[in-house]
């Protein structure tokens, strides 16, 4: 066993954090919880795909840097520790990249990856629809074959990062006929797409960071099927494992986390034996999921895709950023109802904020009791129910 | 980064593993904590014979040259077959620390003897009272006098204290923050020890210093600065009972998922039901955490490193993670885990002690808490 990092890790963290601070005092963006997924900043994707920084496990032959899980995870540990807003380019970057790279043709991986890298291609996800939640296989977005295209008719809900993305990776059923698992395939669709329209959900926190999108007879060429037709679901499931495979959930709310403990310091309020008390139990399930995180990233640098280890660390992950929130209002008091905008509002409204936002992060990319479900029995063997 | 063995370690943890499956079943350590000593002789030289007492202390000493790291995996193995006797007393909170801190003479003269599994050895550290592991909650007095120190009080919670032949007795030798520690010879009849009846059934003994006589001599490491040393001998105590958790929890959690795979109710197996599932998901999750927390600070000692953060993380996470995974270990045996029959209690008891031994998980919040400048 070996905790530490390797001399280059170290100066590669360090590298990373510089260039993040320069941001900041430049201005450019001010750290903000879930900027990685709700902070759509181009100029600064542009500046991280500069570093090549985007893609940075991926074949140089596509523009990546053939570089290890473990840096890989330290450029986005830094990054959202420093709330920086990565959105554009996060999805493409963390899933779909990697499911082109995976199972999409040559064809697919020299047209797409190349931009994801240059921070030129933008990715929004599909999955979701009002019917199909945890039960994914149920979806009904069906795409039909018509001569060189599939024509995709259905709507998809909960579209993450949909409002910017110029292309979805969505995930349709091509034979209703098949058991349902075995009649789904997935695609790449432009989202300039005649027939595809998307309506922005506000969610409780007030922000618009998910969409509706429709799909009213929109043409998808047959070179935008990735891998093999209807074997989507297989790879939907290969894909939700690099999803949660990262520390998004548990330094999601990060700026709220640092901010908090510095104004217990500041007020006096972590003299206080109970809160002193939970404040420290939140830097240990900090730390033990980061752990739990890095556990993860080692399986993937064996060449292994992560499965329960992913799914643990992200139904950890996601009661630890509650837990924060929920600490973080009780340290507020009466403060802590206040919104973002109002008088007297403590730490920008980042405890609201984290507080309100945290309720819908242990059910995307599979929910808590999904992913328990993917432990028992992936992990530890237990006998499907 | 690497969360994994090295062959050499893995070879340790099968030899381990294999060689107390064999020794050390529940009917003996039923036997041993039944018993007036707590451990058996014949299976304490075979301990010694494999090189184990001495594994990590240096080979001039006879020792096996390896690293606290590897005491660990030891130790993991140890607290998964629920050893009895007094391992942990004498290399832990007796061996180690006559090697931080001991003079060349003093290791000469009982580090060899150590290894060889022909002494045993123990702390006494602990008194009666709130324990805050301070210095000043020292008030076992050591008073000088002649060539001797004499030494009076009474100390509480010493394993192992009835079957030791030397106690390291840390004890108060100046003015409130200043202890020194003795090396005492614990057959000494100024020595007084009752065994006290425990929820492990382990040996732990109320132990009554009436004037006893310990040579100049006998100190351990600086006259009055004893602190320091003291500290690190409590932070080695905590990483190593951690250990000895992580071996426990981590046979409860196969333990109780065999047991859900077997057990039919409703005509199927009971691991097929979701809410047991989550609940050995849970304790899946308690038990990992467990384990790379205890690593990492098991390998921050072995190299050296600061560790007092870390460690603290590794037992505050482990004495609130065992409670939970007792709790649905318990929950999903049934009725046949109350039982004394059943193994799960041996599990169940032994965590509980270890939960409370050097400081529980509230006392290690608060050394968090320090150390996050709050």
């Amino acid at each position: 066993m070996d905790f530490s990092f390797t001399e280059e890790q170290n100066k590669f963290r360090q590298e990373v954090r510089n260039f993040l601070e320069e941001e900041i005092k430049k201005g450019y963006w001010e750290p903000a919880c879930d900027a990685w997924v709700q902070g759509f900043d181009l100029g600064f994707t542009k500046r991280v795909a500069q570093r090549g920084w985007i893609g940075l496990t991926w074949p140089k032959e596509y523009g990546g840097q053939g570089r290890s899980h473990v840096d890989r995870l330290i450029l986005t540990e830094e990054m959202l520790r420093y709330g920086a807003p990565a959105a554009c380019h996060w999805f493409g970057d963390r899933q779909v990249g990697g499911t082109i790279l995976s199972f999409g043709s040559e064809e697919l991986k020299r047209e797409f990856l190349p931009r994801i890298v240059k921070g030129e291609a933008y990715f929004g996800l599909g999955m979701s629809e009002p019917g199909a939640g945890s039960d994914l296989a149920s979806l009904q977005t069906r795409a039909v074959e018509d001569g060189d295209y599939y024509v995709i008719n259905g709507q998809k809900t909960w579209a993450s990062c949909a409002s910017f993305a110029q292309y979805f990776d969505v995930y349709a059923r091509t034979d209703p006929e098949a058991p349902r698992h075995r009649g789904i395939s997935e695609f790449i669709v432009d989202a300039r797409s005649p027939g595809l329209s998307r309506i922005p959900m506000t969610d409780i926190t007030g922000t618009e960071a998910w969409n509706d999108v429709f799909f009213d007879n929109v043409r998808v060429h047959k070179r935008y099927l990735i891998g093999e037709k209807n074997r989507g679901f297989y790879q939907v499931l290969h894909q939700l494992d690099y999803e949660r495979s990262g520390m998004e959930r548990l330094m999601g709310n990060y700026p709220l986390f640092e901010a908090i403990i510095q104004f217990a310091k500041d007020n006096k309020l972590s003299q206080e034996p109970v809160i002193r008390n939970k404040l420290a139990q939140l830097q240990i399930e900090f730390e033990v999921g980061r752990l739990l995180i890095y556990r993860v990233a080692l399986v993937m640098e064996d060449g292994r895709a992560p499965n329960w280890e992913s799914a643990m660390s992200k139904a950890y992950s996601t009661e630890f950023e509650k837990h924060l929130a929920g600490v973080a209002m009780e340290v507020l008091g009466p403060y802590g109802q206040l919104m973002s905008g109002s008088k007297l509002v403590p730490l920008r409204g980042m405890a609201l904020h984290s507080y309100l936002g945290s309720k819908g992060y242990s059910l995307q990319a599979g929910t808590t009791e999904i992913l328990k479900n993917i432990l028992a029995v992936r992990g530890l063997g237990l006998p499907s129910s | 980064m690497k969360l994994t063995l090295t062959e050499e370690q893995e070879m340790l943890k099968k030899t381990a593993r294999d060689f107390l499956a064999d020794k050390c079943s529940k009917t003996f350590v039923k036997q041993m904590e039944e018993s007036e000593t707590g451990y058996s002789r014949e299976l304490w030289q075979e301990m010694a014979d494999l090189g184990w007492m001495g594994l990590a202390f240096p080979e001039r000493y006879g020792g096996g040259d390896m690293n606290f790291l590897d005491l660990a995996v030891l130790l993991e193995e140890m607290g998964r077959a629920c050893l009895s006797g007094p391992f942990f007393s004498t290399v832990v909170l007796g061996g180690l620390p006559i090697l931080d801190v001991g003079s060349e003479e003093q290791k000469q003269e009982y580090l060899p003897k150590l290894i060889l599994g022909g002494k045993i050895f123990t702390l006494a550290l602990t008194e009666p009272g709130y324990q805050n592991y301070n210095a000043s909650s020292v008030t076992v007095e050591a008073t000088p006098d002649d060539g001797n120190y004499i030494i009076n009080g009474t100390k509480l919670f010493v394993p192992d204290a009835h079957i030791a032949d030397y106690l390291l007795c840390v004890a108060r030798t100046k003015s409130e923050n200043e202890v020194t520690i003795f090396l005492a010879d614990a057959k000494n009849p100024r020595i007084n020890y009752t065994i006290l009846k425990t929820i492990a059934g382990d040996k732990l003994c109320e132990v009554v210093f009436d004037q006893l006589p310990v040579p100049r001599a006998n100190i351990l490491g600086q006259l009055d600065q004893g602190w320091s040393a003291v500290q690190k001998i409590i932070e080695r105590a905590v990483v190593g009972k951690c250990c000895e958790m992580v071996g426990n929890i981590q046979r409860v959690l196969e333990m109780t998922v065999d047991y859900a795979k077997e057990r039919k109710q409703f005509d199927r197996p009971i691991g097929s039901f979701q809410a047991i599932q989550h609940y050995c998901a849970d304790m899946a999750t308690d038990v990992d955490g467990a384990r790379f927390s205890t690593y990492q600070a098991a390998w921050m000692l072995s190299e050296g490193l600061p560790c007092i953060k870390e460690v603290a993380i590794a037992k505050a996470w482990i004495g609130e993670a065992s409670q939970h995974v007792f709790a649905l270990a318990h929950q999903i045996h049934g009725a046949i885990g109350v039982t004394i029959e059943h193994d799960l209690h041996f599990y169940t008891r032994r965590a509980k002690a270890a939960e409370l031994a050097f400081g529980d998980a509230n006392f290690y919040r608060e050394v968090v808490a320090r150390e996050m400048g709050l």
